[in-house]
């Protein structure tokens, strides 16, 4: 089942999910960039769990556990009662706090451009980039079966 | 979600090995006062009620919360992932005043452990009414003295006790402390 997502969740949809590709080393770097960042404290983990993947063969097959992934969730409070959530992929405590941190600033107006233009759109080009380059280094590869296409039609 | 939304245990697991202990020691020796690792829990939940259900509760462990309790809500399912049920369908019921026995589940003679466990946040544990325990884990009766309980409270526990090995389980939390009243004790006013 494809869930709907509310449309006003879309952009937080966005940069939750660039900071969740995004290395801690790499988050860091550029929240470095962003000036002197307001306390925040942790309210729960960074801690580490199990999720159970489920996934479906074509659109119509019915869904079963694909297996289970390694999350690391975290959620931090800034001083004006903002709340940012993090659930990243892999055992990295840091990246799930500083991408938790990068989602509560992300939610403050005074705070949203700075960390968009310095830290949210360098990430995603970095990681469209990288895509690309993956994408087309894979394509060199890529058989094409024109004969049988040919003999088919 | 609100913006109310403060820690937990500062270190979850040993914290919550250390609760579950003394909630293990509190149902050993009825009446006996255990005190609980600290924790800043949202206002009016006390910090020893807010332990035991960061604790016992779970997912597959339904709570029950009472309606003055309800500024607690939002802290009590993002820690625990617990979901809301009425009083009757619950495993933990967490209450301000004593709710009705009846109206929880008792659990069945066959599966007494199905019963439900009442958290009472009661005013104190050191001042108040005095009652009389007597029963498994007391060799001799003790006193345990509480400030919050219901005044025909023991004919109300009278009738929980009767219904052994049925019947529901009381945990008292006031402050930093708690103590606890299995179903398998009896008491009497002093």
């Amino acid at each position: 089942m494809i869930e709907q997502i509310p449309t006003a969740q879309a952009p937080r949809r966005r940069w939750m999910a660039v900071l969740a590709r995004a290395g801690a080393a790499d988050i860091a770097a550029h929240l470095a960039d962003c000036g002197t960042l307001p306390p925040h404290t942790i309210i729960r983990g960074p801690e580490d769990g199990l999720v159970m993947v489920r996934g479906r063969i074509g659109g119509g097959g019915g869904a079963f556990n694909l297996g289970e992934m390694t999350v690391t969730r975290c959620s931090v409070h800034l001083e004006g009662g903002t709340i940012g959530h993090a659930y990243v992929t892999g055992r990295d405590r840091r990246q799930a706090e500083l991408a938790a941190l990068a989602d509560a600033l992300m939610q403050l107006p005074s705070w949203n451009p700075i960390i968009e233009t310095r830290v949210i759109a360098p990430l995603e080009q970095a990681q469209e980039t990288a895509r690309v380059a993956r994408a087309t280094k894979a394509a060199t590869t890529q058989v094409q079966f024109f004969a049988m296409q040919t003999t088919r039609s | 979600m609100s913006g109310a939304l403060t820690p937990g245990f500062a270190d979850p697991v040993a914290d919550a090995q250390s609760c579950f202990r003394a909630v293990l020691d509190a149902m050993a020796h009825p009446g006996r006062v255990y005190r609980l690792p600290s924790l800043i829990p949202p206002a009016p939940l006390c910090a020893a009620a807010a332990a035991v259900v960061l604790t016992l509760v779970d997912q597959d462990a339904p709570l029950s919360l009472d309606p003055a309790l309800a500024t607690a809500q939002s802290w009590i399912t993002f820690h625990t992932g617990v979901s809301i049920v009425a009083a009757s369908d619950a495993d933990f019921v967490l209450a301000r005043s004593l709710p009705d026995p009846t109206q929880l589940s008792n659990g069945a003679d066959e599966a007494p452990e199905e019963s439900a466990t009442v958290i009472l946040q009661v005013a104190s544990l050191t001042s108040g009414a005095r009652y009389q325990l007597a029963g498994p884990g007391l060799r001799t009766p003790s006193v345990l003295t509480v400030d919050g309980l219901p005044a025909d409270f023991v004919a109300r526990w009278a009738a929980n006790h009767a219904l052994f090995p049925r019947g529901v389980d009381l945990i008292l939390c006031a402050g930093e402390t708690l103590a606890a009243l299995p179903r398998s004790v009896m008491i009497g006013a002093l």
